[in-house]
């Protein structure tokens, strides 16, 4: 009971940091990516590469893979995202979806279309129980080492967005990019930033996740459905909404196959249609956000 | 050059150049070939490829005195593009065998075809039992699930084990090996705690391990498509299911060749019940392999054996019926008998599938590789799921 729990917290983390770069953009930005997961794929990949191929640690990988996608995102957002800011989200969809299909031929053409899997260091492999019986504990050391590195990455970007200058400035760009010029913030580097900075939080989710949910060249098109679905259940105003939702998912989702395996995988969208309709604005979500 | 001689040869060069008009199949007989090359499944697409060619590297391109010509097609898995290909490949390029077949779905999908127009369909890797039976134009060079699960089961129970959980994907080869080995199992006096089923497109096995360890059973039996062995076999380890006492049984298909080698020491032990294993002993195998390993990087799977003979049967039909293709090509293919890298085969002339031994084997390590090592045979099993 204990150790379901806290599987379902370590997937429900994974989830919010894969999906948190998705509701930064579609919340604060106003822009419709479904090229995200293409971001998280990158990650995943660029830790595949470097660890299998040349031989790098684990930790040091990670970083990487965040640098590497957020520099990927800042490149993308310059070149080909920005012109699409003003366009109608039907183009915004489009383009995107697009973008997704080209990653994934791109990857299967590079790497090849089987599913990788990672080696973890022997130090993640550990498994760690307390208790006995219906209440034990069991938890791996690589989910507890996800849960820590999540929980510290929402601190870190709630304290961002709320206490600095940065992030009063990003706020108040969203809110009016115009009126925001005019006080003299540079409103164009403030979505860069922040665009890059969610595609890497995307990679770093995408090079986490690789060994648990799998890492092959259909990955951003078999995870949009759960990044889009934690976006909309936690509504994208803040950090706190789609952190509540991709826990409350995860867990539904490993309880779910437990308990009623025969249901399985369509628990998450019962869930999903139940908070909506009761909440349709999403779990936490200020009044007339855009 | 004397004139006489080159009127002839100039009334001949019009006779074969008008023949294919006469008669569309010409001097060539070409071979359907549909794959997954790309997606999931793309490994099973690469072995087969890689069989066939090696088959034709070996045998020549002439069977029946005609020249065989193979068209790879890649229908990525997805049931309705094979549909579609199977149809352009009959109707435009008027194929005489279509062949290949990745998954069930994409069998299924295309069998109508074969029987409407009466080409012959080799099954080289889907492997529910139904499939033989979706159309009279059918032949199966792989295996079925009950095949390979029915011996399993058997062997679970000679071995001390009582209490069994079956964990399968939810799909249709899945369900054959959940009802065989289940039915089997039952039969020999074992006790299924439960049967769990994981969708296809969900690698995270957490849920389902831990509710496996909670049952606490002598054995958990596994059966997931080629190509998720890998993520499966880490999951089980990391779990700490085998240090709980859980013994792992498998069809082959979980300890794959094609991936057995990246999978690492928790793989080690696993006994499972297969048709083929690059590590079956004998000299065809080892010619094959090889020969296999000369023209690839990797090693052959359960998959390059199903193309490789399947291209056997194929010329072996052609050269009975010289060439010629629809129902006699069918007939000529019921009834072989062979020896195949994996041991002798027949292909049963009443069901149009596979008799074959079923090995059963133990991954070990060897030279510094995995290997599914076998330790058991059963001669010359007929799938069950047609003995009614």
């Amino acid at each position: 009971m204990l150790t379901l729990l806290f599987d379902g917290i370590a997937y429900g983390m994974l989830l919010f940091i894969l999906a948190l770069g998705l509701a930064v953009t579609m919340g604060l930005m106003n822009f419709i990516n479904l090229a995200h997961g293409a971001f998280a794929m990158a990650g995943g990949y660029i830790l595949i590469v470097l660890m299998q191929r040349h031989g790098w640690p684990f930790l040091a990988c990670l970083p990487v893979a965040f640098v590497l996608t957020a520099a990927a995102g800042a490149l993308l957002e310059r070149t080909l995202y920005r012109p699409m800011y003003g366009k109608p989200h039907l183009d915004q969809v489009l383009f995107s979806i697009g973008l997704t299909f080209m990653a994934v031929a791109a990857v299967d053409w590079l790497v090849g279309s089987s599913p990788q899997t990672v080696q973890l260091p022997a130090w993640l492999r550990v498994r760690f129980e307390i208790g006995e019986g219906a209440w034990q504990l069991g938890m791996g050391a690589y989910r507890l080492f996800i849960v820590a590195v999540c929980v510290a990455l929402a601190l870190g970007l709630q304290a961002i967005l709320a206490r600095t200058r940065f992030g009063s400035r990003l706020r108040a760009a969203v809110d009016d990019p115009r009126v925001a010029a005019g006080l003299g913030i540079p409103v164009n580097r403030v979505f860069l930033m922040t665009f890059a900075v969610g595609s890497g939080l995307a990679g770093l989710g995408g090079a986490l996740g690789a060994d648990i949910l799998g890492l092959d060249p259909t990955f951003p098109l078999k995870f949009m459905v759960y990044f889009l679905i934690v976006c909309a259940v936690g509504g994208t105003s803040s950090i706190t909404g789609p952190l509540v939702a991709a826990l409350v998912l995860g867990i539904a989702d490993v309880m779910g196959k437990y308990y009623v395996p025969k249901l399985g995988a369509f628990i998450v969208y019962v869930l999903m249609i139940a908070i909506l309709l009761w909440r349709p604005q999403g779990l936490f979500s200020r009044q007339g956000a855009r | 050059m004397p004139n006489s001689l080159r009127r002839h040869l100039l009334i001949a060069g019009a006779v074969l150049a008008a023949a294919p008009c006469a008669h569309a199949q010409g001097d060539t007989v070409k071979i359907g070939l549909i794959l997954p090359m790309t997606g999931p499944q793309a490994s099973t697409g690469r072995q087969i490829d890689a069989a066939v060619k090696l088959w034709q590297a070996q045998n020549g391109n002439k069977a029946g005195g005609k020249t065989v010509q193979v068209i790879v097609k890649d229908d990525a898995a997805v049931p309705d593009t094979s549909r579609r290909l199977a149809q352009e490949l009959v109707v435009n390029e008027k194929v005489t065998v279509l062949a290949g077949f990745g998954v069930t779905p994409a069998a299924m999908a295309t069998a109508p075809i074969a029987t409407q127009s009466k080409t012959p369909m080799v099954v080289m890797a889907a492997g529910t039992s139904a499939i033989t039976e979706a159309s009279p134009f059918v032949v199966r060079t792989s295996f079925t699930l009950p095949q390979a699960t029915v011996p399993m089961a058997d062997w679970a129970v000679k071995n001390g084990i009582k209490k069994a959980v079956s964990l399968v994907a939810d799909f249709g080869p899945g369900f054959d090996a959940e009802k065989y080995f289940d039915s089997q199992f039952r039969l020999n006096g074992g006790e299924m705690l439960d049967k769990l089923r994981t969708p296809l497109r969900s690698p995270d096995f957490a849920p389902v391990l831990q509710k496996v360890r909670d049952l606490k059973p002598d054995a958990l039996f596994v059966f997931l498509p080629s190509g998720q062995g890998a993520q499966f076999m880490k999951q089980f380890g990391e779990r700490g299911l085998d240090k709980a006492g859980i013994k792992l049984i498998a069809t082959g298909d979980v300890t794959d060749d094609d991936q057995l080698n990246d999978m690492g020491d928790v793989a080690l032990g696993v006994i499972n019940s297969h048709h083929y294993s690059a590590a079956h002993p004998g000299a065809t195998n080892k010619k094959f392999v090889d020969a296999f390993q000369a023209a690839n990087k990797f090693r052959p799977n359960f998959m390059a054996v199903g193309g490789y003979d399947g291209m056997r049967v194929i010329y072996n039909a052609l050269n009975a019926t010289k060439g010629q293709g629809g129902e006699a090509l069918l007939n000529a293919m019921k009834g072989q008998i062979f020896e195949s890298p994996r041991g002798p085969v027949l292909i049963d002339a009443q069901t149009r599938d596979i008799v074959q031994d079923i090995y059963i084997r133990k991954v070990e390590r060897k030279d510094g590789q995995l290997w599914n090592v076998e330790f058991d045979v059963l001669k010359a099993v007929k799938d069950p799921g047609k003995l009614k």
